[in-house]
């Protein structure tokens, strides 16, 4: 304190100097601005270009031919329907697969697993790896696997199964985080009137957070649906001019399961296979199975944006 | 709970044993329901397993055809030629210069959205932009491709002539645009869980939003924004469709983004395009190229793990 | 003004006062919410000042008024004046940019709020925003603002080392550091020791009283001790009004608005 230096002058800025660091200041916001709002403008506009471009070549193509027609070797006849049946039934089995074993592998970690415990840090760290492998690894994981070891062939469930392990991140990420909203005192009411864990669980905490977890489902769902690179991995056919088995049959049992290792294709891939012929008059029809495509899984997304604002303006715990 | 239920008026005497009966079936229920629950949630761990198993299986008899020197040395990639090459170098250079021409555009882009959804943009400007970028997220990338291919390569062909119509600048910049909103939204959760105490404080000295922004929201958020980065990397790299329909298929070791080339991913679905028979080497080769590709992501994921322990932000 | 705080020094039986705000019939709405009813009162310079009441008061609002950080947020009015003297500038005045308030008037917050930077680019801060990268006289402001908030002995040696390394104590010397490093006219403390230990609070405290030659200072508090401790002047406030204001020995001795007197004795609060 004795060696002081003599303090420097005063740090105040004369109004002149203020008056123009404030100046300098607003121009480099307003430029910041502009810059945001252009780097939006691209991100959103090639959204819209992309959307528009398939409006353009293939609003042509969506009449109700185009529905129930086979692909075809004439462009102006070729339709979708293997395409949107085959959709159908993978996303099926990817239901009944994803849904139990997500919501399951949820509950597990965040109500049962122990906290700290090596089992569940395991599973959270496979989940968390999981979720960032790129989507053709799966492809290639259940050509080895269901294709031909557990000899599913290259069929619909053998593609079910691989959307479903690949959406499973998805749909344990979204569950744990609906699980989590429902308040620590829900839980300790229902323990308090001698509910048991499971009892606990399934008839509270599930039915608390449905909407959540229904959310997650959807928009894991929704990125099945758009899904072409591990499906063509594991072998989906291009050109199907066929439908699988049907699923209900006139005769006793009723119910046939054929169709579960039927050949298929789905949109995705019947889009490739049009955009990569040279032939640029299956461009539109191309186009046409891009437009079906875009909007199933931007419905299913609004669909899941809509239920999550509901179920945030519902609920206030 | 047999004192219990003995000292108390129950009716019958053997009112007890019930409870007790009850009381292990019950248990039994419970330890059942955990253990498939358990079950539910190793799935997880068996197809990590399962995908470096097969990877690793499928992957070990193409290493008998071909050595891995060559593998990792040979610039040239023919599998389907007469005298086939294996040389890895092509695919990879493919993937790396689409990913850079795809990084090149969506970190700043995705940056810059996430500093002005953050910082600047007013109320309502978020609510309609942000789901509007989560749409961007779920289009399936299959579109992209058709964008990309019919749309940007002619567009891009205007400005540059010579530009062939498969190549890599359309594709990366394409799955450029694609990856944004992964950035913006994760970058733009972290810069939004900086306390807002750590704002007012700069605010207080005299600070401009800019400045604020820049200088204290940004560095404060670093962690969550390298993984922002990373997650971008990861899904430029694995990004498939885009490239199998606008960048080509045909090898090339370069990384000249107006070149046509093939990635590794694009090279694995036009061998499935095909029809390899199983075990033969072609088929081997898919699984050598994706074992690559996994490794690839696992290095850049360690890379971002690292990143953030360095930078962990601690408020 | 300096001609006419020199001609009432010269008459030393008076007691001199010259004011540095001075607060005329200010209103803030929070939305709808009323929350400063109609405040009235006058900032000595060089003087500490005390804003006590109970929580909800509205002496928060009213600190965070002197630099707008309610601009910061939609929704929020101010109505009324708060007049910089001797300038004679209204700072809630629209044309007057909340910029150039805050870098006249600093604040410290309740819970010390150190950026993520080196400890001598948390007191640059304020200086490299007003456009100062001369390295030597950074050093020199650096140096005395870390003396003035009486940090410096304790981190000379470590100026390059993550403010977040510091002590609760230490981070809340140096945020006074920060504000202190570039002069500012007033400078406003937010319950600046509730989230200190004792030993902290008092080494606060006495670099309040040391600091108040150089500056004006306005001080939240909800510890009636400490506002007897360290001010001069004290502010009573009660659900958005001022109920009393006077000179801390007088209030606490005498106050003279029943209200008052029930709060500082703990009747309630």
């Amino acid at each position: 304190m004795n060696t002081e230096k003599p303090s420097p002058p005063s740090a105040r800025l004369d109004a002149a100097a203020i008056a123009e660091l404030i100046r300098t200041g607003k121009r480099k916001e307003l430029v910041f601005a502009i810059l945001g709002v252009f780097c939006l403008a691209i991100a959103i506009l090639t959204l819209t270009a992309a959307f528009l471009s398939l409006l353009l070549d293939g609003w042509s193509r969506i009449r109700p031919e185009f529905f129930v027609n086979f692909p075809s070797r004439r462009a102006a006849e070729a339709g979708i329907l293997s395409a949107w049946v085959g959709s159908f039934m993978v996303l099926i089995v990817t239901m009944v697969a994803a849904v139990p074993l997500g919501v399951g592998a949820a509950i597990y970690l965040e109500e049962y697993g122990q906290k700290g415990g090596w089992i569940k840090d395991v599973i959270e760290i496979n989940v968390t790896n999981l979720a960032g492998v790129p989507s053709i690894i799966y492809g290639l994981l259940a050509l080895g696997l269901f294709v031909y070891y557990f000899k599913f062939g290259q069929s619909v469930l053998s593609a079910g199964l691989t959307l479903a392990l690949l959406i499973l991140p998805i749909v344990i990420v979204a569950t744990r985080e609906a699980l989590r909203s429902v308040p620590v005192h829900i839980r300790e009411a229902a323990y308090g009137v001698g509910a048991t864990r499971w009892q606990m669980v399934s008839q509270h905490l599930v039915p608390y957070s449905a909407g959540g977890i229904l959310t997650g489902i959807i928009i894991g769902l929704a990125r099945a649906i758009g899904e072409t690179a591990p499906v063509i991995t594991i072998g989906a056919l291009t050109f199907i001019a066929f439908l699988p088995p049907s699923p209900i049959s006139t005769e006793p049992p009723f119910l046939n399961f054929d169709w579960l290792f039927s050949p298929f294709t789905v949109l995705p891939i019947q889009m490739f296979n049009w955009v990569s012929r040279p032939d640029s008059s299956f461009h539109a029809s191309a186009a046409g199975a891009g437009l079906v495509l875009l909007a199933m899984c931007l419905a299913m997304n609004a669909l899941a944006i809509y239920i999550r604002y509901q179920v945030r303006k519902k609920i206030k715990w | 709970m047999t004192t219990a239920s003995s000292t108390s008026s129950l009716p019958t005497p053997d009112a007890a044993p019930n409870r007790l009966h009850f009381k292990f079936t019950r248990n039994l229920k419970e330890r059942f329901i955990e253990a498939i629950l358990l079950f539910c949630g190793l799935v997880a761990v068996f197809t990590t397993l399962a995908i470096m198993f097969v990877l690793v299986t499928e992957a070990l008899p193409f290493f008998n055809h071909v050595s891995i020197v060559d593998f990792f040395t040979d610039t040239l990639w023919t599998p389907l030629f007469a005298e086939p090459r294996y040389g890895i170098l092509p695919l990879v250079s493919g993937t790396l210069t689409v990913a850079g021409v795809a990084l090149l555009l969506a970190i700043p882009l995705g940056t810059v959205i996430a500093i002005y959804l953050s910082e600047f943009a007013p109320h309502g400007v978020r609510e309609v932009v942000k789901p509007a970028l989560e749409m961007l997220e779920a289009v399936p990338t299959v579109v992209f491709g058709y964008f990309a291919l019919l749309v940007v390569t002619p567009l891009l062909q205007t400005i540059f002539p010579e530009l062939p119509g498969f190549n890599m600048l359309s594709a990366g910049l394409v799955i450029g645009v694609l990856v944004t909103p992964y950035i913006s939204s994760v970058a733009e959760d972290a810069m939004r869980a900086v306390p807002m105490a750590m704002r007012e404080g700069a605010y207080a000295v005299g600070a401009t939003k800019l400045q604020v922004a820049v200088s204290i929201v940004t560095p404060a958020a670093i962690s969550g924004i390298v993984a922002a980065y990373i997650l971008a990397v990861s899904r430029a790299v694995g990004e498939t469709m885009v490239v199998a329909i606008a960048a080509g298929t045909n090898p090339q070791f370069t990384f000249n983004p107006m070149d046509q080339a093939a990635t590794i991913s694009a090279y694995i679905v036009q061998v499935a395009l095909g029809d390899l028979p199983h075990a033969s080497i072609g088929y081997q080769s898919i699984f050598a190229a994706g074992l690559v590709l996994v490794v690839m992501t696992l290095i850049f994921n360690i890379v971002g793990h690292w990143v953030r322990k360095r930078f962990r932000e601690s408020y | 003004m300096v001609t006419s705080s020199q001609a009432r020094a010269a008459t030393p039986a008076v007691e001199t006062q010259h004011y540095k705000a001075e607060v005329r019939n200010l209103n803030f709405y929070y939305g709808s919410f009323h929350s400063l009813k109609n405040i009235s009162f006058k900032l000595e310079a060089n003087k500490a000042t005390a804003l006590i009441g109970p929580s909800g008061c509205g002496k928060s609002t009213l600190l965070r008024c002197f630099n707008r950080l309610h601009d910061l947020y939609p929704g929020n009015r101010y109505e009324g004046s708060i007049v910089l003297l001797p300038d004679n500038v209204n700072i809630l005045d629209r044309k007057v940019d909340p910029i150039e308030v805050r870098m006249r008037i600093g604040m410290v917050f309740q819970k010390p709020n150190p950026f993520p930077k080196s400890i001598f680019e948390n007191v640059a801060y304020g200086l490299r925003v007003r456009g100062m990268n001369n390295k030597t006289e950074l050093a020199d402001r650096v140096e005395a603002a870390l003396k003035g908030a009486a940090l410096w002995e304790e981190v000379n040696h470590r100026l390059d080392d993550l403010a977040f390394n510091l002590s609760g104590g230490q981070q809340q010397r140096l945020c006074i550091a920060r504000a202190l490093a570039t002069d500012p006219e007033i400078l406003l403390f937010d319950e600046p020791t509730s989230a200190l230990d004792p030993i902290a609070t008092s080494s606060i405290e006495e670099l309040i009283q040391d600091i108040k030659h150089k500056v004006t200072i306005l001080i939240v508090t909800h510890n009636m001790q400490q506002a007897a401790r360290v001010s001069d002047y004290t502010a009573y406030m009660y659900l958005g009004d001022l109920i009393e204001f006077g000179v801390t020995s007088e209030l606490f001795v005498k106050p003279k608005d029943k209200r008052t007197e029930d709060y500082i004795t703990g009747r309630f609060g």
